[in-house]
C-alpha cells in the first residue's frame, strides 16, 4: 500500500517513521512459533496504516502468546497483567484515556481457561481494543496441558487424548454480541494481515481468533491445530481486503460477488465471495455457521461477523477526549465552595 | 384497656425516683426488612436537633427481610458514643426475640411492646417498666395501604419514645421531613402514627420510669453521617476519575454514596461530558484489574470492598505493588473468616492486607476512627497512592461504614493534589529521553513513571509483573532482583514518613499504655475516664495508618504494659506491633475481643483493670 508512504521516501510511513520503529525485543519463544509470525504481521500493519505507537498500548495476560508485546512496537507502553486478568487491565486503562488505541495478545488458555469470565464481560462491554487469541489448543511455559480450546479426540505426548469438548472462543464472542469476530491461521498471513488492520480500524472490541501452531508440543500432523493441518484445511470464508478509503475502491466490483462493509472512520473491508454465499452482519448466521463448522470438522476462517451499531463503554459512560489523567485539578476537585455548600446542606 | 390493666398502679411510685437525663441506651427490636430504619433515624434525628449528643447502631441479620434486627440508640450527655452492653429501654417489637431481650434487661429498665408481642416472662419481671400499646389498632385506624402497614406500626415506637422520653414534637416532624425529602404525604401518614401514639400513652399509659431527655447545646455545628458517605466524599474532593466495584456488603453504600453525590459535585463540563466513570466489575477481581489499569494511564481510581473481595483482589495487589500503580482499595471490614458474620464488624483484615499479596509485599493501610478521618483518608488515599506509586488501603469497618455518627465539618483539603512523580514529554525531551522505570534517582526507593499517550518517543516502557531491571526490561538476575526489592522495601520506609502519624495523648504519672485504632477508638476513650476513676492513669496512641513509625517505638517505650485494643480473635495489630518493636514484644498486651459486635468501653476497662491486677 503506498498511499500511506510519504512522498519520495517509501521506507517511511505516513507519521514519517521507518518500520524500524515498530520493532520490539527480540523474541525468546520456540523458533517458528505461529505467535512470532503474527508479531511479524502486527509490526507490518501498524507501520503501514501508520498507527502511532506512542498512542498505542499493548496488553497481555500470561503465558506464551503474552510475552509477544514485548517482541512489537517498543515506543508504545506495554503491560504484561495477569493470567486471564487483560480485560480488566485494558478496561480501565481504555477508560482512562479513550484517545489511546489497545492491541491485546492472549492466548487460548488466557483466554478460555482462567480468563474466560473477564473476556465475555469486555465483550459485553465493548470495550475499544483488538484481541488476539493466539490459539494453540495447549499450554506452552508448563509443558504440554490441554487447553479449553483442544478439539475432542486430539492426543498430546504428556497429557494423552483430550476427551472434552471444546470452546469455540469465536462462538463465545459472537454469542456475546461482539461485534467484530474473525478467526485465521498463522500460515495465512496475507488473511491476517488485512483482517488486523479492519480490527484496528473498528470502534469497539474486535476479536481475532488466530490458530496458530505450537512448533514444540502441538504441531503433529493429526493435530488440528498444527501447521500442516492448517496449510491442508483451513477454508476461507471470502477473501477480504482492507481499504483505507473509498476512493481506493475498483469502480466496477460485482456486488454479486463481492460485498463492501463500510468502517466509522471511513475505511472499507472488502469482502470477496468464495464459494458459499455468507453474509458477516448476520448474526445467527454466524452462529450457525460456526456450529456448522463445529459439527463437519470444518477449519473456516475469515470475518464471521460484524456490527457497528453497538456503543463502546466509555461512549455509554460520556467521557470526554481528554485523559482523565490529564483533566486538570480544578476539574477533579471541587472548589472550597462547592464544599462549603455542601457542608452547609450537612448541617442544615 | 388492657393495656392499663397491666399497669399495677403500685408501679408509679417509681416516677419519684431522680430522674435520668440524657444518659441511657434504647434498643430496639424489630423484624429486618419492616422499615424499622425509618423509625430509628427519626429518633436520632430528632435528640441530636435538641443537642443531645447520640450515636445509632443498626445490629442487623443478612437477609432482606424476616430475621430479627436491633437497632441501639446512645443518647449520652457527655459525648460517649461508644456501644454499650446494657439497655435502659427496650422496644419489643419482634416476637421471635422478645423473650429473650426481656431477659437481657436489668432492674428498673423500660420494655414497650405492641399487645400482640407476649412476652411469656412479663409476670414474672416485677422489675421492669412495662408500656404495652394496640399498635395493630393504630395501623386499623391509620386507614393506610397494606403495603405501607408494616412501616408505619413502627412509627408506633417514635410516638411512645417521644412522649415518655420529652422529645420535642416538632423535632420528630422536622426529622421526617428531612427523611422523606420534604414530601408532604409520607410524612403526615408516618407523623400522625407518631401523634396517634404519643396521644395513647398520655391518655393512658402514666409515666412510671426515671428517663428523660433535656435539650442541650453539644451538637452545635455537628452533623450526623456514616463513615461510607464521608470516604466516598473524601474521595470526590480527592478528584477520584474512575471507580469499579462489585457489590459487598458492608462496602456498597460506599459506592451509592458515589453514584449519590458525583453528579452534584462533579457536573459535566463545557462539553456535556463527564469526568468520571462508575464501572460495576464482574467481579472484585476485574473491580482491581480495572483500578489497575485506570491508575496505570493516570486516573485516580478506586474500588470499595470487604474481606472475600479483598482475598480476590489480592494477586493485582501483589502485580500494583512489583509494577508500582497507583490505586485506592476501601475495606470495609465485615466479620470473617469465610463468608463469617457479613453483617457485623470485625477488624480481622490488618494482618492480610497489609501483606496482600504473593512473596514479599507490603501495603499502605490507613486506619480511619471517625467520619473526619474517613473523609481525610477518602482523598489522601489518593495522594499517597500517586506519590508512592502503589495500591493504598483504607481499612474502614462495617461500624464506621454503616452506622451514624456525630462529627464536626470536614476540613477542606489543605494540600494541592500530588500527582506524583510523573514525567511529561518536555521533560523527557530535557532529560534527552534518558530515564529509567525503575530507577531511584531521588534515593527515597521512588522511580519516575510516564503515563501511555506520552508523546515522546522514549516515554514508553513496559509494565510487567515478572522481574525487571531498573529499565522495565525482562531479567532474572540475582543482583536486578534482589536491588529491586530492597528498592521496594526502601520505598516503604519513605512512606512511613508519608502517611498519617499516630494521634498521641500522654498524662503525667500513667504507668500503663493503650494503642488502638479504627472504629475501637470510642470505647478506648470512655475506657481511659472509667479507668482513671478507678485510680488507673493510661496514656493513648491511636495509629492512623501501616507502616508503623517510630512515634509507636518511643510510646511503647516508655510504659511497663501496653494493652493493644482491637476487634479480631488473633490480635493482629498486637503481632504487627511486636514485629516492628521486637525488643517491646512482651510489654504488648492483647485486649482484642471478636463476637461481631462493636467494643464497649467495659469491656477495655475491665481487661486493664484485670491486667493491672485492679480487678
Amino acid at each position: 500500500m503506498t498511499t500511506e508512504l510519504k512522498a519520495g521516501n517509501e521506507k517511511l510511513n505516513r507519521l514519517g517513521l521507518d518500520k524500524l520503529d515498530y520493532k520490539g525485543r527480540p523474541s525468546t519463544l520456540c523458533s517458528g512459533c505461529g505467535h512470532d509470525s503474527i508479531t511479524s504481521q502486527i509490526i507490518n500493519v501498524c507501520w503501514e496504516l501508520g498507527v502511532d505507537p506512542q498512542h498505542l498500548i499493548k496488553m497481555s495476560g500470561i503465558g506464551c502468546s503474552s510475552k509477544s508485546p514485548a517482541y512489537f512496537m517498543n515506543r508504545a507502553h506495554g503491560f504484561n497483567t495477569l493470567h486471564g486478568r487483560m480485560p480488566s487491565v485494558t478496561t480501565g486503562a481504555m477508560m482512562a484515556n479513550r484517545e489511546l488505541k489497545a492491541i491485546g495478545v492472549s492466548g487460548d488458555g488466557d483466554t478460555g481457561s482462567i480468563g474466560l469470565g473477564q473476556f465475555k464481560h469486555l465483550l459485553r462491554r465493548n470495550v475499544p481494543m483488538v484481541y488476539i487469541i493466539e490459539n494453540n489448543g495447549v499450554y506452552g511455559l508448563t509443558k504440554g496441558q490441554f487447553s479449553a480450546t483442544a478439539d475432542v479426540g486430539q492426543k498430546l505426548k504428556y497429557a494423552g487424548t483430550n476427551e472434552l469438548t471444546p470452546i469455540d472462543l469465536c462462538l463465545e464472542a459472537v454469542s456475546s454480541d461482539c461485534g467484530f469476530v474473525a478467526r485465521s491461521f498463522a500460515g495465512d498471513a496475507k488473511q491476517v494481515r488485512e483482517l488486523l488492520k479492519a480490527a484496528l480500524s473498528y470502534n469497539g472490541t474486535a476479536v481475532l481468533d488466530i490458530i496458530s501452531p505450537c512448533v514444540t508440543f502441538n504441531n503433529h500432523e493429526d493435530s488440528t491445530k498444527s501447521y500442516p493441518y492448517g496449510k491442508a484445511h483451513e477454508e476461507r470464508i471470502h477473501d477480504i481486503s482492507f481499504i483505507e478509503s473509498r476512493e481506493e475502491i475498483q469502480v466496477d466490483y460485482d456486488p454479486g460477488t463481492t460485498q463492501i462493509v463500510q468502517l466509522h472512520d471511513g475505511p472499507i473491508i472488502q469482502l470477496r465471495k468464495l464459494d458459499e454465499d455468507y453474509d458477516p452482519t448476520d448474526r445467527g448466521a454466524a452462529m450457525q455457521l460456526l456450529e456448522e463448522a463445529h459439527a463437519k470438522q470444518e477449519f473456516i476462517t475469515g470475518l464471521l461477523y460484524i456490527n457497528q451499531t453497538r456503543q463502546t463503554l466509555s461512549e455509554i459512560h460520556n467521557l470526554p477526549r481528554t485523559a482523565l489523567a490529564d483533566l486538570p485539578s480544578e476539574k477533579l476537585r471541587p472548589s472550597k465552595e462547592v464544599f462549603d455548600k455542601l457542608i452547609g446542606d450537612l448541617l442544615a | 384497656m388492657s393495656a392499663l390493666i397491666e399497669q399495677p398502679i403500685e408501679k408509679s411510685e417509681r416516677s419519684d425516683q431522680p430522674p435520668i437525663v440524657n444518659d441511657f441506651t434504647i434498643n430496639v427490636a424489630t423484624v429486618n426488612g419492616s422499615g424499622s430504619q425509618t423509625a430509628n433515624a427519626t429518633i436520632i434525628r430528632a435528640l441530636f436537633k435538641m443537642g443531645i449528643p447520640v450515636t445509632g447502631k443498626n445490629i442487623f441479620p443478612s437477609n432482606i427481610s424476616g430475621l430479627p434486627t436491633w437497632y441501639t440508640i446512645r443518647v449520652n450527655k457527655d459525648g460517649y458514643t461508644a456501644r454499650r452492653d446494657s439497655t435502659e429501654i427496650l422496644v419489643a417489637f419482634n416476637s421471635q426475640t422478645a423473650d429473650a431481650d426481656l431477659e437481657s434487661l436489668k432492674e428498673g429498665a423500660v420494655c414497650i411492646h405492641p399487645q400482640d408481642v407476649v412476652l411469656k416472662d412479663k409476670a414474672n419481671r416485677p422489675d421492669v417498666i412495662f408500656y404495652t400499646l394496640p399498635v395493630k389498632q393504630f395501623v386499623k385506624e391509620a386507614n393506610v395501604d397494606v403495603k405501607l402497614r408494616d412501616y408505619i406500626a413502627n412509627m408506633a415506637y417514635v410516638g411512645v419514645i417521644m412522649e415518655l422520653l420529652g422529645i420535642e414534637p416538632e423535632q420528630v416532624k422536622a426529622a421526617l421531613q428531612t427523611h422523606f425529602k420534604g414530601k408532604a404525604k409520607p410524612v403526615e401518614i408516618n407523623y400522625n402514627m407518631v401523634n396517634k401514639a404519643a396521644e395513647y400513652v398520655r391518655n393512658n399509659l402514666p409515666k412510671q420510669d426515671p428517663y428523660k431527655v433535656e435539650r442541650m447545646n453539644a451538637t452545635t455545628g455537628k452533623f450526623m453521617i456514616d463513615g461510607n458517605s464521608a470516604g466516598a466524599l473524601g474521595a470526590i474532593f480527592g478528584g477520584v476519575s474512575f471507580v469499579s466495584w462489585y457489590p459487598i456488603t458492608p462496602s456498597t453504600s460506599l459506592v451509592d454514596a458515589l453514584n449519590d453525590y458525583l453528579p452534584e459535585l462533579r457536573p459535566e463540563d463545557e462539553n456535556g461530558k463527564a469526568t468520571y466513570a462508575v464501572v460495576q466489575a464482574e467481579d472484585e477481581l476485574a473491580a482491581a484489574g480495572m483500578v489497575i489499569g485506570a491508575g496505570w494511564v493516570g486516573a485516580r481510581s478506586m474500588t470499595a470492598t470487604s474481606g472475600p473481595g479483598i482475598s480476590l483482589m489480592t494477586e493485582f495487589t501483589g502485580l500494583g505493588y512489583f509494577a508500582e500503580i497507583p490505586g485506592v482499595i476501601w475495606d470495609i471490614m465485615r466479620m470473617g473468616p469465610s463468608t463469617g458474620l457479613p453483617t457485623r464488624v470485625s477488624q480481622g483484615d490488618v494482618l492480610k492486607t497489609y501483606y496482600l499479596g504473593h512473596g514479599d509485599t507490603k501495603n499502605i493501610c490507613l486506619l480511619p476512627s471517625n467520619m473526619k478521618e474517613c473523609f481525610e483518608f477518602g482523598w489522601r488515599a489518593f495522594d499517597l497512592a500517586e506519590r508512592l506509586q502503589t495500591p493504598v488501603f483504607v481499612l474502614s469497618d462495617l461500624d464506621l461504614g454503616m452506622n451514624l455518627w456525630m462529627t464536626d465539618p470536614f476540613d477542606y483539603p489543605a494540600e494541592p493534589m500530588d500527582r506524583g512523580k510523573v514525567l511529561t514529554a518536555a521533560q523527557l525531551k530535557e532529560l534527552q529521553g534518558k530515564w529509567g522505570r525503575y530507577e531511584d534517582v531521588d534515593g527515597d526507593g521512588i522511580a519516575y513513571r510516564t503515563l501511555p499517550g506520552n508523546q515522546h518517543p522514549a516515554a514508553a516502557y513496559f509494565a510487567r509483573g515478572t522481574g525487571h531491571n531498573p529499565q522495565a526490561g525482562y531479567s532474572e538476575r540475582p543482583d536486578d532482583w534482589e536491588n529491586n526489592l530492597a528498592r521496594l522495601a526502601q520505598k516503604h520506609d519513605t512512606a512511613r514518613t508519608l502517611v498519617p502519624k499516630p494521634a498521641v495523648d500522654e498524662r503525667a504519672g500513667a504507668k500503663v499504655g493503650i494503642i488502638s485504632y479504627g472504629s475501637a477508638d470510642p470505647a478506648v476513650v470512655e475506657a481511659r475516664d472509667q479507668l482513671r476513676e478507678a485510680g488507673i492513669e493510661t496514656s493513648y496512641l491511636r495509629l492512623k495508618a501501616l507502616p508503623l513509625d517510630e512515634t509507636t517505638r518511643e510510646f511503647i517505650g516508655k510504659y511497663d504494659h501496653v494493652y493493644v485494643v482491637e476487634i479480631n480473635f488473633d490480635a493482629q495489630m498486637r503481632s504487627l506491633l511486636q514485629l516492628h518493636t521486637p525488643e517491646y514484644a512482651t510489654r504488648l498486651i492483647a485486649a482484642n475481643k471478636c463476637d461481631g459486635l462493636p467494643l464497649t468501653a467495659q469491656f477495655i476497662a475491665d481487661k486493664v483493670k484485670q491486667g493491672e491486677g485492679k480487678a
